[in-house]
């Protein structure tokens, strides 16, 4: 069983919306950089950046981070988890670093991130962004910026579709009901 | 990914692409202010070496300890093995004391398939003998799809001792693998009658060959390792197979010089060559610390055999 929980023009305004949001919370972008989360999180950034230039003009810098290295389960699968790209071009000490990641679950990748990110530099403050919200955290995490909230069951499988990736926009929720 | 790394035949094409795809991410880690990654925590790398080694001794160490692994650096002098123990006690010593990974250098080849057999840790062989030396081919397998963006189809020449060089070993199988043309060129005492059959060309005329390379990749000349004479004199060698100013001028536009280390200049290659901006010697050494994480990451990050 699944069901598309968002259609594109429901991301394309959740991040409308985020775009807004970061631009009220951190009184406009100066110290403001993006750091999406591979592999969807990236493309996730680069949306918010280029609504935060229509918004208001500026262009915010966009990094990407791999968290595998960082994470807790290594050696507890039978593969060494896939590794992809971090490229993160530009000094994070003293910058608020905002966090991009699709969906946000039981927040140890948002750990991992954290702590990958310490090791280039000491950020100001860090915030999250997520486009979906979907419940059972087993640390103590919480996003700034929300697209959706989405009651899930644990068992559920929640997957984020970006048009640059996958061809169209959407959030489908695979259920194990 | 497999559970040891012996020869470069443990590995198939995609096996080495994605080792030198994960080895990517790390070079990027090793440009970071911060070069150290919490991957491997709590696992324990030993670094073995019976044989002397500068460069591939430190880089596994760098590698293991930028993984933050536990690091062992065991050598024969210093040790029990100068008091005669044997391999196999040696290696169960090291068994029973945990290690994750075992890092061998040793003079005779075929030693690290035997530790295999006594040891339930990860095997990498870092050199054995005349046999091979697969991290070595694996980095400038890098090194050349770096500089020149693939491996298929490259024109490549491994100059000098074949017949003594497990690195020419290991190259030579792992850019067949990958599909490159690859030609040995040196004098025929020194060029193993078996060659052929790895699917190389063989030429004793290294002016015909060096105006046709993408890659000159040029062997140290091992004294050490030479009980016959195999050349009448150094002189002789350098002047006809030495990679000389002028040899070097006859190189293709964008082509690359490359060496194993360590060199000896003025004998198998000269010294201003081995300065040229198209000598990448020194990005091979720094390379050799990404492939290495990126086969620690692989080989340890995969949890266990058993329960896998």
């Amino acid at each position: 069983m699944s069901a598309k929980v968002m259609e594109p023009d429901d991301v394309r305004r959740a991040l409308t919306r985020i775009a807004h949001e970061i631009l009220e919370r951190d009184k406009g972008v100066d110290d403001v950089v993006l750091v999406g989360i591979a592999d969807r999180g990236d493309e996730l950034a680069h949306r918010l950046a280029r609504e935060i230039q229509r918004i208001e003009g500026p262009e915010v810098p966009v990094g990407v981070l791999d968290i595998t290295f960082y994470r807790d389960d290594i050696g507890l699968r039978a593969e060494a988890p896939e590794v992809h790209e971090t490229r993160i071009a530009f000094d994070v000490s003293g910058k608020v670093v905002v966090l991009v990641d699709d969906v946000l679950f039981t927040g140890r990748t948002i750990r991992s991130a954290m702590d990958a990110l310490m090791d280039f530099g000491r950020p100001r403050k860090i915030q999250l962004a997520v486009l979906v919200d979907r419940g059972h955290r087993e640390l103590p995490i919480r996003a700034d910026y929300v697209g959706k909230n989405v009651p899930t069951s644990r068992a559920d499988d929640v997957r984020v579709l970006i048009e640059e990736v996958d061809g169209e926009d959407a959030v489908v929720v695979e259920g194990a009901r | 990914m497999k559970e040891h790394l012996l020869s470069m035949h443990d590995l198939t094409a995609e096996d080495v692409t994605r080792v030198l795809d994960t080895a990517e991410s790390f070079r990027e880690v090793g440009s970071r202010v911060i070069k150290k990654v919490p991957a491997l925590r709590g696992r324990t790398v030993v670094n073995f070496f019976l044989e002397n080694s500068t460069r591939t001794r430190i880089s596994f160490e760098l590698a293991a300890k930028r993984l933050s692994a536990d690091v062992i650096n065991f050598t024969a002098s210093g040790s029990s093995v100068a008091k005669g123990e044997s391999l196999k006690d040696t290696a169960l010593t090291l068994q029973a004391m945990g290690a994750d990974a075992i890092v061998i250098r040793h003079s005779s080849s075929g030693s690290p398939l035997q530790l295999t057999r006594w040891v339930d840790a990860h095997v990498l062989n870092a050199g054995d003998g005349t046999h091979e030396h697969p991290t070595q081919g694996l980095l400038d397998l890098y090194t050349m799809r770096e500089k020149l963006g693939r491996l298929e189809g490259l024109r490549v020449a491994i100059v000098g001792d074949v017949l003594h060089s497990r690195v020419a070993r290991s190259l030579s199988f792992g850019l067949v693998k990958m599909g490159a043309e690859v030609t040995l060129a040196g004098p025929p005492t020194l060029i193993p009658p078996d060659a052929p059959g790895w699917g190389v060309q063989v030429s004793y005329d290294l002016d015909e060959v060096v105006p046709k390379l993408d890659v000159c990749y040029v062997l140290r000349v091992q004294k050490e390792r030479q009980r016959l004479e195999f050349f009448p004199s150094v002189r002789e060698y350098a002047r006809l197979f030495g990679l000389s100013r002028e040899r070097a001028s006859m190189l293709p536009e964008g082509s690359l010089v490359m060496h194993p280390g360590p060199m000896n200049r003025g004998v198998e290659i000269a010294s201003d060559v081995a300065d040229l901006p198209q000598s990448v010697i020194e990005e091979q050494v720094t390379n050799g610390i990404a492939i290495r994480m990126a086969l620690l990451y692989l080989m340890l990050g995969g949890g266990n055999q058993e329960v896998a």
